[in-house]
């Protein structure tokens, strides 16, 4: 067993998931053998080799540091869950 | 004209339209029509947009009746899988937290479309994020395989694909990240391309693993794939990763020679692991294969013996990826918002256990461990060599061979349910076509036979980067040398004028 209930609490939290008592435990199972279907690639030498990030050699795209049309407040707002005015509304951050 | 227009294809209809013996109104009209003889059982689409497709049809119809020159997709009607947002209206990604959210904007390929002239009948079923094989993962319940009910019509795209096979729709965008267009397209019997990663915008699609995704067409047959490709391919600089080159004329390789042509048959599309797919999908490939060879092509068998870890690589890297991706979805800027949190730790992770559907949450799981701190060296970077390796193992095979090819899915489609309780069974259904995503490289699903019980097989053909060309070139020839892609699903047969009931599950 790589992963026990409290791991699986703990990447749970990392990811901001609450899982349930029943999910917890069905999560350390599947999550298990999962990690074991993976141990294949640990038979791999891949001493030297460059890992691969993208499918495309591309480095960073630049563009000019112009204005451009962006959304309205009201257009960025309009689907917010709780709004005052132009500001989303979250519950207290800072003590 | 026999068939009914729902069951024609787009280059069909659209000389129909362009000579005014149909208007697009009236395609519209018997659009709706079937869907609504249909869709019930099958449940291609989450959404129907009729007031939207009804005004788009009438300006197309319009601008006609002016005397206007319009494209060759104008007045065709599109279904748009969850994925995309669409400005005005609801954009799911078959997803609760998604939930309401009415995008401000349109993304790169639906503005394409708009402007092409496509008539948008509405948003077909996905599982949810592009997670999974069957659409079982929908937040909005499953879809059916118009060839037979009691199969999954494959995903993540299959409302996309389900909704071609029963003449729902006369062309379909969907998004493949391990397979998402050519699985669902090869158990539905129809045309499916995922393009070479940066080939087509990605703006305002919902990300899922940002290296692997790519949009592409579900099409009924080879010449609409390219008149599809035409308009979807191109460079739009809000998408960082989109390749900035000129899109060829697809339609000038619609040529029906394959003299030359070097095809390789890729032993580990034929077997992973030693395990060797279903007999019947074997030998229809086969069978594929010895057609090609008629048509002029050389085909010999290579092998790519790092294909063989493709799927632990793509379940460690799609993860981590995706986990990342969603983190956007915290309850804060749209979407759904949990209402029952003092503080903003509750309510982020409830909102996100509130959201997000089982396998989802499983993925954030894996790609969030996979990432984290201690294993980050021995999942994440270990994968990223590997893919390196199935890449090199790629580009050794092209120095032999123009095309790949093989089956699409080791199996015909499955049962509903038969595989939702085994994540790493339903992960295996995509074996043949996660590795092509790993690589970055164009392939594309076309249809080359039935099973004995009447199931669709597709065959696989793989492009060199850019070698969409070359693809479509080798689809045609063969599409031109079957009758696979004249076979249409008719998936509520009428008994003494009265529906077949079906049970749902």
């Amino acid at each position: 067993m790589r992963l026990t209930p409290e791991e699986v609490e703990h990447v749970a939290l990392l990811g901001r998931l609450k899982l349930t008592e029943e999910e917890r435990a069905r999560f350390t199972t599947q999550l298990n053998s999962i990690l074991e279907y993976f141990e294949q690639l640990q038979q791999i030498d891949t001493t030297g080799v460059p890992p691969m990030s993208h499918a495309v050699a591309i480095t960073n795209v630049f563009r000019e540091d112009e204005p451009q049309p962006a959304l309205t407040p009201d257009e960025a707002l309009q689907n917010a869950p709780d709004r005052d005015n132009d500001y989303f509304r979250v519950p207290r951050v800072i003590e | 004209m026999s068939a009914p227009l729902y069951e024609l294809t787009a280059h069909e209809l659209s000389d129909l339209l362009g000579r005014k013996e149909v208007s697009a109104r009236e395609l519209v009209a018997a659009m709706y029509a079937r869907i609504a003889e249909v869709d019930a059982e099958l449940h291609s689409y989450v959404l129907l947009t009729r007031d939207v497709a009804e005004q788009q049809a009438t300006e197309v119809d319009e601008n006609r009746a002016r005397g206007e020159a319009l494209p060759p997709l104008a007045g065709i009607p599109i279904g748009l899988k969850d994925i995309f947002c669409t400005k005005g209206i609801e954009t799911t990604c078959c997803s609760n937290i998604l939930r309401g959210f009415v995008p401000p904007y349109d993304a790169g390929v639906v503005e394409r479309c708009r402007e092409n002239g496509l008539v948008f009948l509405g948003k077909t079923n996905m599982d949810e994020f592009a997670m999974g094989s069957s659409t079982e993962n929908s937040a909005r319940g499953y879809s059916r395989n118009p060839w037979n009910l009691e199969k999954v019509p494959g995903g993540s795209s299959g409302g996309s694909a389900a909704a071609i096979a029963a003449s729902e729709a006369i062309v379909a965008l969907g998004t493949d990240t391990g397979g998402s267009i050519r699985q669902p397209a090869s158990l539905c019997g129809v045309v499916g391309l995922k393009p070479t990663y940066g080939r087509v915008s990605r703006y305002g699609v919902v990300a899922y693993a940002s290296s692997l995704d790519q949009v592409g067409p579900i099409v009924k047959d080879v010449r609409d794939c390219a008149l599809m490709l035409n308009m979807l391919c191109g460079h739009d600089a809000r998408d960082a990763t989109s390749i900035n080159l000129p899109t060829p004329d697809y339609t000038q390789s619609l040529v029906t020679d394959l003299k030359g042509l070097r095809v390789g048959l890729v032993k580990e599309f034929m077997e992973y692991q030693g395990v060797g797919v279903e007999a019947e999908v074997g030998s229809a490939v086969r069978a594929a294969v010895d057609k090609l060879q008629e048509l002029g092509a050389e085909c010999e068998e290579v092998s790519l013996p790092n294909l063989n870890y493709s799927i632990p690589v793509y379940y460690i890297i799609a993860p981590a990826e995706a986990s990342s991706n969603l983190a956007r979805y915290d309850g804060v800027q749209y979407g759904h918002r949990t209402a029952h949190a003092d503080d903003i730790i509750a309510m982020y992770t409830k909102t996100r256990d509130e959201g997000f559907g089982a396998e989802v949450k499983r993925r954030i799981m894996l790609g969030t461990y996979a990432l984290s701190a201690g294993y980050y060296d021995a999942y994440y970077i270990k994968a990223g060599q590997v893919r390196t390796l199935i890449r090199r193992d790629f580009d050794r095979a092209f120095e032999r061979c123009d095309l790949l090819v093989g089956p699409v899915s080791p199996t015909v489609a499955f049962g509903i349910g038969e595989r939702t309780d085994d994540p790493v069974a339903m992960y295996l259904s995509d074996v043949c076509t996660i590795p092509v995503n790993l690589g970055g490289l164009p392939g594309m699903s076309i249809p080359c036979g039935f099973s004995s019980d009447g199931l669709p097989i597709g065959l696989h053909l793989v492009g060199k980067t850019l070698g969409e060309e070359t693809m479509l070139r080798a689809a045609y020839a063969y599409e031109q040398s079957t009758d696979f892609h004249h076979r249409r699903a008719h998936p509520i047969p009428r008994v003494d004028g009265r529906r077949r009931a079906v049970s749902r599950a």
